[in-house]
């Protein structure tokens, strides 16, 4: 850990941290208003402030860039809200067309500044990219100062943002002016893309408002969660980016910050309980599996209605035959109802346990609630229900069921066969 | 042809540049993915230092072949991650700020070694296009930068025109177009070709932001000029040519980056259309607003003149009684009045002014919108005290066709709720002023 004993790559550590926690916060706050790319042309805009500060103070002072940078962005946030309220352009144009725009105008004052023969000493090119390697004790002085001031600014307006993001219209009934908060929320965003674009520069700035935001939202469903984990990958984020760029010389500290929240965001993406690639795919197989049994469990059942005995025989070639299912497919379900208990096999015939009867009456019921509910419902035509009965039926809850069964007896739609053996047992 | 002076191969140079990005702009604005479009030409960069490593050359095949694969990886990915729970903008966001993190450590890495350095990946080098020039078998054919934009606006200008119909009917209901066997998937993809080339072709000359400028600002500028899509195109490739125009002599005059110029006279050319177009610019709405105004200010005085004569045939007012009666100040009321003596709808003599033939026949016929709207709502069964308040705002708004269908629902009745009569409808209806 010998990097760790240079003093500047200490302050380095130490901004590009609290900068990662801080964007973590209010990207959480700006990906739930749907506002991600605002911190991305609110970056962009605040080139033109920055160099209109220097060409005004004549001095590379971080104070007076964030001054300038402020009084841009503000200035293109409402330059975004304008062309959106009083023109037919939508938003997203409207942020292009801002972005671009001021950039452009910045890239303008900054060759002006070059070709007056000062600019390379301001540095001032150094923003577009970030050099967070440039980084001195004072700079991460005024960005520890400006972290803390979002930071305890966002957690103060906690449940006021909250209640922008979840329900701007309920939050304007409360007597909040959503036209206030957003406004604040995109005061906050210029201070942090402020302290940001340093480190890691303008174009790559909206990356630490966008990505730990987006990784933490796949974590949890809560919001104070959610804030908490997008602060923790943001300011991970900050020290992995760091360390790479420290131990491999020569590569840019930013980029290698923005592509570890990417590798967060990748992680999470994959991994995440519930949001993530592989538990919804481990959820859709067990889907799958379920509907399968189901489906071979309801076709006996017809089969035992239509002869009006529960104990009739079939062969699972009969079974693959009713519902057009590969043999492979039935041949695997029947294997694991026999396992389960519910199907008995003799040779080649399969026939119902007591219990496998009891099974197959809840599902067919169940699937023929459906089919009523559906019918007098949304007044689908009735042969068009069973292909959606046949999906639809293993999420139907008990509650809806208990409506439907007096309709199905109207209909004369109930299970024929019941649901326990032992009547029958007696009867014969 | 050959032997423009190098101010003129810098601007025809903007000039295919600004025309091609623009025609594929107005797709993006109207489709509003303005901002896949800004992710794209970020998202390519990665795939042009790779191309330009591989190929150590600029403008070459290879380059256009990574641009447009990174171009198809940025709109699979984004398609991809928002289609799986990812909110749309930071499937975005996402997606370009990591491909471009990559290009610029590539870029980083690979710096010392091949001629590209930042500056060029962000501003161009559009002042350096006439030096990079095609020879050959010896012939000067001009700058390379030109034939590479003029192939890509040719490219655009063919496929937006075989295209035509598709891209219309994708742009303003892709419901439709599906419905319609157009595949809408294709036509998005076949548009992020394009302008994935053509974000190669700009880069060199404008670099990977100002290209969005480019792309976004004549659109969304020639969008408020006109409702038709092919005036739109038009308008937005001519605003093209002359940003680059004009931009190129403010650089000239400033002497700042060109490219930059450039896009900062497409966005000047936005604010103007802003301001002044007119059918959408802010202008013109308010004064549409302040006209409305004046005329709700001046029929009022009319009705309230018409009403005083029927109530207490007195047909002579003053200025004085108007403010009293209306809650005006007096210096209001007077120039209210003189408006509407210009228009001869009221006489003046001595400070005495009364309703002129024309202004009665114009009152009567707001008094018949107003009673016949009474009848009306009271017939649905609002009770008598609950209708003028109603009528008093809806009045000035009936067209005629709404008085017809008004006086039908109300089988023609002479009288409104309060007894007072209905004027009939006017032999032939002279429109104020």
């Amino acid at each position: 850990m010998d990097w760790l004993d240079d003093a500047n790559t200490r302050w380095v550590l130490l901004g590009c941290t609290m900068l990662g926690a801080s964007s973590g916060i209010l990207g959480s706050f700006a990906l739930l208003r749907r506002r991600s790319l605002m911190g991305d042309a609110l970056a962009h805009a605040a080139l033109p402030g920055v160099c209109i500060a220097f060409m005004v103070t004549g001095a590379r002072s971080l104070e007076h860039f964030m001054i300038g940078a402020l009084i841009a962005g503000v200035v293109a946030a409402l330059a975004i809200q304008a062309i959106t309220r009083y023109s037919r352009v939508k938003e997203d144009a409207a942020l292009g067309l801002v972005l671009s725009v001021f950039f452009a105008v910045g890239i303008v004052l900054l060759t002006l500044i070059q070709h007056s023969g000062r600019g390379n000493q301001a540095g001032l090119d150094k923003f577009i990219f970030g050099q967070a390697a440039s980084l001195v004790g004072s700079d991460v002085r005024v960005m520890a100062i400006c972290a803390v001031v979002v930071t305890v600014t966002s957690l103060a307006l906690f449940k006021e943002f909250k209640l922008l993001c979840f329900d701007a219209g309920f939050a304007h009934g409360q007597g909040y002016s959503p036209g206030v908060l957003d406004g604040l929320l995109n005061l906050l965003i210029v201070v942090v893309v402020v302290i940001g674009m340093q480190a890691v520069g303008v174009v790559l700035m909206a990356a630490m408002l966008i990505t730990p935001a987006a990784a933490a939202r796949l974590w949890t469903d809560r919001l104070g969660v959610m804030v908490m984990v997008a602060c923790i990958i943001g300011a991970v984020s900050g020290v992995l980016g760091t360390i790479l760029s420290a131990q491999a010389l020569r590569m840019p500290t930013g980029p290698l910050i923005v592509l570890s929240a990417t590798a967060v965001f990748l992680f999470s993406f994959l991994l995440a309980p519930k949001k993530g690639l592989l538990s919804r795919l481990r959820r859709l197989v067990l889907v799958r599996s379920m509907v399968g049994r189901e489906n071979v469990l309801r076709s006996l059942y017809e089969i035992a209605e239509a002869t009006g005995s529960w104990d009739v025989k079939v062969t699972e070639g009969e079974l693959a035959a009713r519902r057009d299912t590969p043999i492979k497919n039935v041949k695997r379900r029947v294997s694991r109802l026999w396992r389960e208990g519910l199907l008995a096999r003799q040779a080649n015939q399969l026939s119902f346990t007591p219990r496998g009867l009891q099974e197959a009456y809840r599902v067919v019921r169940n699937h023929r609630l459906w089919e009523m509910f559906l019918m007098h419902e949304s007044q689908l035509a009735a042969d068009h229900v069973d292909r959606d009965a046949d999906f639809i039926e293993h999420f139907l809850s008990r509650e809806i069921v208990a409506e439907l069964e007096r309709l199905l007896q109207i209909h004369g739609r109930e299970p024929k066969l019941p649901a326990s053996v032992h009547p029958l047992q007696e009867s014969s | 042809m050959f032997n423009l002076s190098s101010a003129g191969w810098i601007m025809l140079t903007g000039a295919l540049v600004a025309g091609s990005c623009a025609l594929l702009g107005c797709f993006l604005v109207l489709r509003r993915l303005s901002m896949l479009g800004d992710a794209i030409s970020h998202a390519v960069l990665p795939g042009i230092v790779i191309a330009f490593v591989l190929s150590q050359s600029r403008g070459s095949l290879t380059m256009f072949i990574g641009a447009v694969a990174l171009g198809f990886l940025t709109t699979f990915a984004v398609q991809y991650l928002s289609q799986r729970g990812i909110e749309g903008n930071a499937a975005i966001g996402v997606t370009f700020t990591s491909l471009f993190a990559v290009g610029v450590l590539l870029v980083s890495v690979y710096g010392q070694h091949i001629d590209l350095d930042l500056d060029c990946v962000l501003y161009g080098e559009i002042a350096y296009s006439p030096f990079d020039t095609l020879m050959v078998r010896g012939h000067f054919l001009g700058p390379r930068p030109i034939w590479i934009n003029g192939v890509l606006l040719t490219l655009n200008l063919l496929m937006v025109g075989l295209f035509f119909k598709q891209f219309k009917i994708c742009a303003f209901d892709p419901g439709m177009a599906a419905a319609v066997g157009i595949n809408v998937s294709l036509m998005h993809y076949l548009l992020m070709a394009l302008v994935s080339v053509t974000t190669v072709g700009a880069f060199e000359s404008v670099g990977a932001i100002l290209v969005v400028a480019m792309f976004i600002v004549p659109g969304a500028t020639a969008y408020l000029l006109t409702d038709r899509l092919g005036h739109m195109l038009l308008i937005a490739v001519a605003l093209g040519l002359l940003s680059s125009i004009v931009g190129y002599q403010m650089a000239r005059w400033l002497d700042c980056s060109i490219a930059g110029a450039m896009a900062t006279a497409c966005g000047a050319f936005f604010l103007l259309a802003f301001l002044f177009s007119p059918k959408h610019g802010v202008l013109m709405r308010m004064i549409g607003q302040w006209q409305i105004r004046r005329r709700l200010v001046e029929e009022d005085l009319l009705l309230w003149a018409w009403r005083r004569r029927e109530r207490s045939h007195q047909p002579h007012f003053t200025v004085g009684e108007l403010g009293e009666g209306q809650n005006w100040a007096v210096r209001e009321a007077l120039v209210v009045a003189q408006r509407l003596v210009r228009t001869r709808l009221l006489a003046v003599s001595e400070g005495a002014y009364r309703l002129t033939e024309r202004g009665l026949r114009y009152t009567e016929d707001l008094i018949r919108r107003h009673r016949l709207y009474e009848s009306y709502l009271y017939g649905l069964g609002y009770p008598t005290d609950h209708v003028h308040a109603p009528a008093d705002r809806v009045e000035h708004h009936l067209s005629p066709a709404t008085v017809a269908a008004l006086a039908k629902a109300t089988s023609d009745t002479p009288l409104d709720p309060h007894d007072k009569p209905i004027p009939p409808e006017p032999p032939t209806r002279k429109n104020h002023e």
